[in-house]
């Protein structure tokens, strides 16, 4: 078998499977570890670097990083990733002195950008310090997209998004509110030289079942949270049902809770494995006291005299058939309601986009053909990001749609090819700090997961504003980083050292290590292992044939603790611990 | 020396035995032994050993002198009694607890200083009463603990780090065992489990005395280019015998028997150990022609490694004398004490 490739900068990155997870590739392990040593702020900017909203995040991102967390596997949950950056964002010293130079002499490239959500944000914090003008147009009066006028304030302050978005906008960005754009043709025409489309996907979908337009106490979600949030409504009748049940469905039902209702019932037409809202999600929202109904279909409004009473429902059974879900109709039923909010999705609408200027249009799903790498509509010069692009996703993508997208706008206004990408690149460096002395805290901590605390619900109810988490306590701090397995610290093997003592194979907690002659296929290699390679997800390291036997030193990457055990009972040196930098490339920068 | 001691968490796919045990439940302490020494390897194969033998660790007993060698014992089944002696004096140890306890299993570990200059009349009197031990000699060549001075094991010829020659004959553990008697003589490399795995079953299991001598890298003070004993030297000239096969009692022999000069030898418990087809006709229960061989291949330079010879016919220490069946914590206190008539009946035998 041909030797694994580790001055490729993926096969390292690959092992820090929190930061492979997440979309921006959030150095997570370095930032815990500055957590660890109270560096709050630079915490906080190396975080920044990445996911550009720490603050935010901290409270609100989908984190596929901790699904994919190590710890996971090692002990059944993941390491707090998310919370823990909160803990940098809530500690940290004022930072407007760290924050990127902006030239005073601009480079002459003016850019448009359309909608203030996270991804059009993005786009002008990467664009701005290297000169570019960006002229931000927002239809609404204030910036932060579904951030702002979706997500409620007992999740995320109006303060702490302020503070971050403003980090952005004082840049100089040009920012125009209550300015939605309504032809693309007319802003093509001002003579841009770039336009990013960060409008987001603005339309709440329908139900139109009969009684739909009987009567007028039928809400869209997203429309009735903006609505919450600027105020227009402060209240909603006692009985509440929400139809669907994803992120918005969630926010829906828990704002209800405080503006009034007091039997509120989340409906779901699947059962709960296959429920679009997290886990966590749905605890939150149940801790609240909303009732959740599982595998009912919504049939019709039942309406009587032009007042909402209820709704009627198709109890539906789920059998599998060929590895699908079908559902069976087994009755129906009738529950009884004052108000109905719809959350069953989002549409992308872009009525202002002319259909003859030159930028194509996917006639299935009207929507604007975009470059998966590139980000560049059919009109070059015209790029797209976040919800704009492919329909709803969440802050953390539209942030890495931003970065690309700065990347190729920076690249079409150099005259350079949008589709050469700048190459990420690598820092490996020993962590060897003197005899089994290391640079980083190589012990395991046993501590089960840190509980985030919740404000109480008497409290909670009070204030729609009124925040629900409230942090981790310094103690939990403490242990949570502790949790971390340290993935970027790497077991980095010299074949030609190897006299092939086996200590290291011994020493491994985890049976990661094993000597073994030459394999035919990975599959096979994996079977036999000290303990069978079975998560083919994760990588098996081969090395090159050892000096004295010719066989191979084969590691499964899978739940390597980190610990360096292997290197400090390596008489040779040959395994050494190594941390591992990942450089990603970005808009001006990268490893050409 | 390691900075932390082993986590406490196991990779999601270790197998555990009938006891519901996984090999980590085998350890012992972290281990104090330098970075890299064959000791610690030796200690992972009996590790192993016990684990695919199902050994409940609360039923044997670890019993060592001085050495690095004989530091081992702390390093694996923590569960486990156990006695670490005097310099050289395991032998007796192992046989008193022997003689009073024969319920449970014992493990001896030495080294080829303790057993072979300060130990030699102890260990060749444990042979001779053909004491009911698993003895591992984990061999280095050289006083590893005292900081790599030749011991009797070192070969002619063979320099120590500073480049002194020794010049004294070696003393061979494995004939020494073949010609007093030993009824279990074998020979592995810490560097080779696959091997070595399955003789310490089969060692465990004879019922008397089995000697492993067992090449044992020193990397501190004997893996350098001169030693006869280094990681190196013993892989290039390594020369292994049939390889056996340990099929304990309870696992039904599903397998057909290897064909045409391949050999099965029964324990007294009822599991197998069974000799794998090579080239040669070579007959591990004939002593003479195991010493021969060995002796054969020395001359050639070569060291022959394996389960070299086997007689599962004989008695052991209890055997020999007639003891009674029944350890001694569990008889009665009336038999193991039978007062003062039965003392008097026994003194007037001697007037
Ligand atoms: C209720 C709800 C809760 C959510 N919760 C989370 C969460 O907890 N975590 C998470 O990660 N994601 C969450 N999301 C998803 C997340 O908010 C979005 O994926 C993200 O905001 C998309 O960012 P964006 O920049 O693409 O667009 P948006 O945030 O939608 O911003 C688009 C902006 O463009 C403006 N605009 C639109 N059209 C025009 C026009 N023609 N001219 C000028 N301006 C225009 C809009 O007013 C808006 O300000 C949630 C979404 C909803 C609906
Ligand atoms: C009575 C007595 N004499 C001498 C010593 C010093 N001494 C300690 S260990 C040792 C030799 C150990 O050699 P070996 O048994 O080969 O073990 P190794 O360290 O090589 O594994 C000696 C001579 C001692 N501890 N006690
Ligand atoms: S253990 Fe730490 S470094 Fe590893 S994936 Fe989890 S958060 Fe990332
Ligand atoms: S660092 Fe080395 S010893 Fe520790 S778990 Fe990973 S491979 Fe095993
Ligand atoms: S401990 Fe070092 S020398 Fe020994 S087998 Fe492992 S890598 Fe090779
Ligand atoms: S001195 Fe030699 S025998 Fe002793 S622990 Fe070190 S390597 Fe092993
Ligand atoms: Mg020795």
């Amino acid at each position: 078998m041909d030797p694994s490739d580790v001055s490729n900068p993926r096969y390292y990155h690959k092992v820090v499977d929190c930061q492979w997870g997440c979309p921006a590739h959030t150095n997570v392990p370095e930032y815990i570890r500055l957590i660890a040593q109270g560096r709050y702020t630079d915490s906080y900017m190396l975080n920044r670097v990445s996911n550009v909203f720490p603050g935010i995040l901290g409270r609100t991102c989908d984190r596929p990083c901790e699904p994919a967390c190590r710890r996971g596997r090692v002990d059944g949950k993941p390491v707090a990733i998310c919370r823990l950056k909160r803990v940098a964002a809530d500690l940290r010293d004022d930072i407007k002195d760290r924050l990127p130079a902006i030239p005073e002499k601009k480079n002459g490239k003016r850019v448009a950008v359309i909608g203030a959500g996270p991804a059009s944000l993005t786009v002008a914090n990467d664009l701005m310090p290297l000169g570019y003008q960006c002229v931000m147009y927002e239809k609404l009066p204030r910036a932060g997209g579904l951030m702002r006028y979706n997500i409620p304030a007992f999740r995320l302050p109006a303060a702490v998004l302020d503070e971050e978005v403003n980090n952005i906008l004082d840049m100089g960005v040009d920012i125009r509110f209550n300015t939605p754009v309504q032809s693309l043709k007319a802003l093509l025409d001002e003579g841009y030289d770039a336009v990013f489309v960060g409008s987001g996907a603005p339309k709440g979908k329908e139900l139109d079942i009969p009684g739909r337009w009987d009567t007028d106490q039928v809400h869209i979600g997203i429309e009735w949270l903006g609505s919450v949030h600027f105020g227009h409504i402060e209240k909603i009748e006692p009985r509440v049902l929400i139809i669907g049940v994803g992120n918005t469905a969630m926010d829906c039902c828990r704002t209800s809770k405080r503006l009034g209702g007091t039997d509120v019932k989340v409906i779901a037409r699947r059962s709960r494995p296959y429920f679009k809202a997290s886990p966590w999600e749905l605890e939150d929202a149940e801790e609240e006291g909303i009732e959740i109904v599982e595998n009912h279909a919504p049939k019709r409004f039942v309406v009587e005299n032009g007042t909402l009473v209820g709704m009627e429902f198709e109890q539906l059974e789920w059998t599998e058939v060929d590895g699908r879900q079908k559902s069976k109709v087994i009755g129906t039923t009738i529950i009884p309601c004052d108000t109905v909010i719809l959350a069953i999705g989002q549409d992308n609408a872009f009525p202002w986009i002319e259909r003859d200027i030159g930028l194509a249009f996917d006639p299935k799903w009207d929507m604007p053909i975009v470059d998966k790498a590139t980000f560049q509509s059919t009109r070059p010069g015209v790029f797209f990001g976040g919800d704009a692009a492919w329909g709803p996703e969440n802050i953390i993508w539209a942030v890495e749609h931003g970065h690309q997208a700065a990347i190729s706008i920076h690249n079409h206004c150099q005259g350079i090819d949008v589709a050469q990408r700048p190459a990420d690149g690598m820092n490996l460096v020993s962590a060897k700090m003197g005899m089994q002395a290391w640079s980083y805290h190589n012990d395991y901590n046993p501590s089960p997961r840190a509980q985030m605390q919740h404000e109480e619900l008497v409290k909670r109810f009070s204030n729609v504003s009124v925040e629900v988490e409230l942090g981790f306590t310094p103690e939990q701090t403490a242990r949570e980083v502790q949790r971390c397995l340290n993935c970027d610290i790497e077991t980095h093997f010299t074949s030609k050292l190897c006299i092939e003592c086996d200590a290291c194979v011994d020493v491994c907690p985890v049976n990661c290590l094993t000597i073994t002659h030459d394999g035919t296929t990975e599959a096979e290699l994996r079977g036999r292992l000290s303990a069978p390679a079975l998560n083919p997800e994760q990588a098996l390291y081969t090395s090159a044939a050892l000096p004295q036997t010719g066989r191979l030193m084969v590691k499964d990457e899978d739940v390597c603790l980190h610990c360096g055990l292997c290197a400090e009972r390596c008489p040779t040196a040959a395994w050494d611990m190594q941390k591992f930098e990942l450089i990603r490339a970005h808009a001006g920068g990268g490893v050409a | 020396m390691t900075s932390i001691a082993k986590p406490p968490v196991t990779h999601p796919s270790l197998p555990k035995n009938a006891l519901g045990l996984t090999r980590r439940d085998y350890e012992g302490a972290m281990s104090t032994l330098c970075a890299g020494c064959g000791h610690d390897s030796v200690t992972a194969a009996l590790v192993q050993a016990f684990w695919e033998l199902d050994v409940p660790p609360h039923r044997a007993a670890k019993m060592s002198g001085i050495g690095c060698s004989s530091k081992t014992t702390a390093y694996f089944m923590r569960q486990s009694h156990g006695f670490n002696g005097v310099h050289g004096r395991m032998p007796s140890l192992a046989t008193g607890a022997n003689a009073a306890n024969r319920g449970l299993m014992y493990i001896g570990i030495s080294g080829d200083g303790d057993s072979l200059s300060i130990g030699m009349g102890q260990l060749s009197h444990a042979i001779r009463r053909n004491v009911n031990l698993l003895y591992v000699l984990e061999n280095n060549g050289v006083y590893g603990l005292t900081k790599g001075q030749f011991s009797a094991s070192a070969d002619i010829g063979s320099t120590s780090k500073k480049g002194d020659t020794n010049d004294q004959r070696p003393i061979d553990p494995v004939l020494l065992a073949l010609s007093l008697g030993a009824t279990f003589v074998a020979r592995g490399f810490s560097g080779d489990k696959a091997q070595l795995v399955p003789i310490l079953k089969a060692g465990l299991r004879h019922n008397g005395f089995a000697l492993i001598d067992v090449i044992s890298p020193c990397v501190s003070f004997n893996d350098h280019v001169g030693s006869t004993k280094s990681y190196r030297y013993t892989r290039e000239h390594y020369e292994e015998l049939a390889p056996v096969d340990f099929v304990p009692m309870r696992r039904e022999i599903t397998a057909p028997e290897a064909s045409g000069g391949a050999m099965s030898i029964a324990m007294h418990d009822g599991s197998v150990v069974r000799f794998r087809k090579t080239g040669d006709d070579y007959d591990p229960t004939n002593r003479d022609a195991a010493y021969a061989h060995v002796r054969r291949h020395q001359e050639r330079g070569e060291i022959v490694t394996g389960l070299l010879y086997i007689d599962e016919k004989t008695q052991d220490l209890h055997a020999l004398n007639r003891t009674t069946a029944t350890p001694l914590v569990d008889l009665p206190y009336e038999a193991l004490c039978p007062g003062n008539a039965a003392l008097q009946e026994l003194m007037a035998e001697y007037r």
